[in-house]
């Protein structure tokens, strides 16, 4: 499914990161610092790896021997940032349909009213996100990814800038997105018990490296 | 006293075509070079950036004269253009376009510049990261958040077009019905002795266009940073 073996030279910090997943959700846990955020934007393409190879779905995206880059665009993925990041001079319902219009894929209305259910945003859809919560945005963050129809989501801290209360009203609709969206997730936390709820495999990084590898039990034996 | 003659009319609406015509030209290039100068790094950037910002301070009747070497008719451009294209720019109003589009260009860029470069740039990944090439994440979001500094480069160009007088007539002169703009017949006829009446008329004239292209940049720049911000 994702398989990354890459290093990438950021300043004085070295990350260089090998693991192979098959789960619906790998959580990659780590302190900050720890270079969570950077293996991410690698994998989105967002970054190019020094040396290394990178394979989603069987297509490999990178490979520094062969000189392979493929740019973020053409990856088919999804990403959800930790600050929602939606196109304030769109209202939430052409926010959902950036990703398709982009991808040129036809309009799927079920798909649309799927996703729109499933996180509870059909009253939001003629909103700009300007007049949005904090919760509200991440929720559409996640539609908008969704219905680019990746292959891969990547979530990065998508829980991270909400305080407690608005975490506990998001984490039932990742809860969702994993038993019924069918995309396999990338989840980016530095929170053991988010992960223990979401994640089926667990890829620990310190300092840059991955230290621990599994189910969710090694957040018990690692962290 | 408000009766305005046909030579008035003719040179205020040439004043307006010339203006017009010299921001709609003028502002793709604006914007490719504000783009290029907010987010490109390369050599001779600042070079660059000095030689868009010449024409604010060099004396207008410098960069008049140099507009005549360069787009005059034995210009080295100039030349050319006539040979090959048949585009003429001396002593015609096309000239005194280029003139005025020439010496506005620098407020064009600096608005749109600004802006471009207080765009959130995370916004452009996120538009990468849901399938945008570069070209539509420029088209879908660059350009429409930084609408509100193009809108207002776009007025500020046309306010200082409109007014430009010393560029204008050095490169095209000043012939009436041709390249003769509300300045350069203000300066006409304040040097006839009874035309000082007409005189002040276009001289409100070209008061009310000023204020109003201002207050238009402000009523732009507002609706556009309100629509921008989700109201």
């Amino acid at each position: 499914m994702l398989r990354v073996d890459i290093s990438k030279q950021l300043g004085e910090f070295t990350l260089a990161a090998s693991f192979e997943s098959e789960g619906r959700v790998t959580g990659l846990f780590g302190a900050s610092g720890s270079g969570k955020t950077s293996l991410i934007n690698i994998i989105a393409g967002l970054l190019r790896p020094d040396r290394g190879t990178i394979v989603i779905d069987g297509e490999t995206v990178d490979d520094s021997a062969a000189g392979i880059h493929i740019p973020a665009y053409r990856r088919r993925i999804g990403y959800v940032f930790q600050d929602a990041r939606l196109f304030p001079h769109l209202d939430v319902g052409r926010n959902l349909d950036y990703g398709r219009r982009m991808n040129g894929l036809t309009e799927d209305p079920a798909q649309r009213k799927r996703v729109v259910d499933l996180l509870d945003i059909g009253s939001l859809l003629d909103r700009r996100p300007g007049k949005l919560s904090g919760g509200e945005r991440q929720r559409v963050a996640l539609g908008r990814a969704l219905l680019s129809k990746p292959r891969l989501l990547l979530l990065d801290e998508p829980l991270g800038a909400l305080d407690e209360g608005r975490k506990l009203e998001i984490l039932p609709y990742l809860v969702r997105l994993r038993d019924e969206a069918g995309v396999p997730m990338v989840y980016v936390s530095h929170d053991a018990a988010e992960l223990r709820q979401l994640a089926t495999q667990i890829v620990m990084l310190r300092h840059g490296r991955v230290t621990a590898f599994g189910g969710v039990k090694v957040l018990t034996s690692g962290a | 006293m408000f009766e305005i003659s046909p030579t008035e009319w003719t040179a205020i609406l040439l004043s307006l075509r010339v203006a017009i015509i010299a921001t709609l030209v003028a502002t793709p290039f604006g914007i490719a070079l504000a783009w290029l100068l907010a987010r490109r790094d390369f050599w001779g950037k600042s070079l660059l950036d000095a030689f868009v910002h010449l024409p604010l301070v060099l004396p207008p009747v410098v960069t008049g004269y140099l507009l005549l070497l360069t787009f005059g008719k034995r210009g080295l451009v100039g030349g050319w253009l006539a040979e090959h294209l048949g585009i003429v720019f001396a002593f015609r109003w096309t000239g005194a376009a280029l003139a005025c589009g020439v010496m506005s260009f620098p407020l064009l860029v600096r608005p749109i510049r600004l802006s471009i470069e207080a765009i959130d740039r995370r916004l452009e990944q996120a538009a990468e990261t849901l399938g945008a090439a570069p070209w539509r994440v420029f088209a879908t979001v660059t350009l429409p958040l930084a609408l509100p500094g193009i809108l207002a480069g776009m007025v500020l160009g046309f306010a200082k077009a409109i007014g430009e007088f010393g560029a204008t007539i050095t490169f095209v002169s000043n012939i009436p019905g041709e390249t003769q703009t509300i300045s350069s017949a203000i300066y006409s006829l304040i040097q006839t002795p009874d035309g000082d009446t007409a005189a002040a008329r276009l001289v409100i004239i070209s008061v009310v266009l000023a204020v109003g292209a201002l207050v238009a940049a402000e009523v732009f720049a507002r609706r556009a940073t309100a629509r921008l911000h989700g109201q």
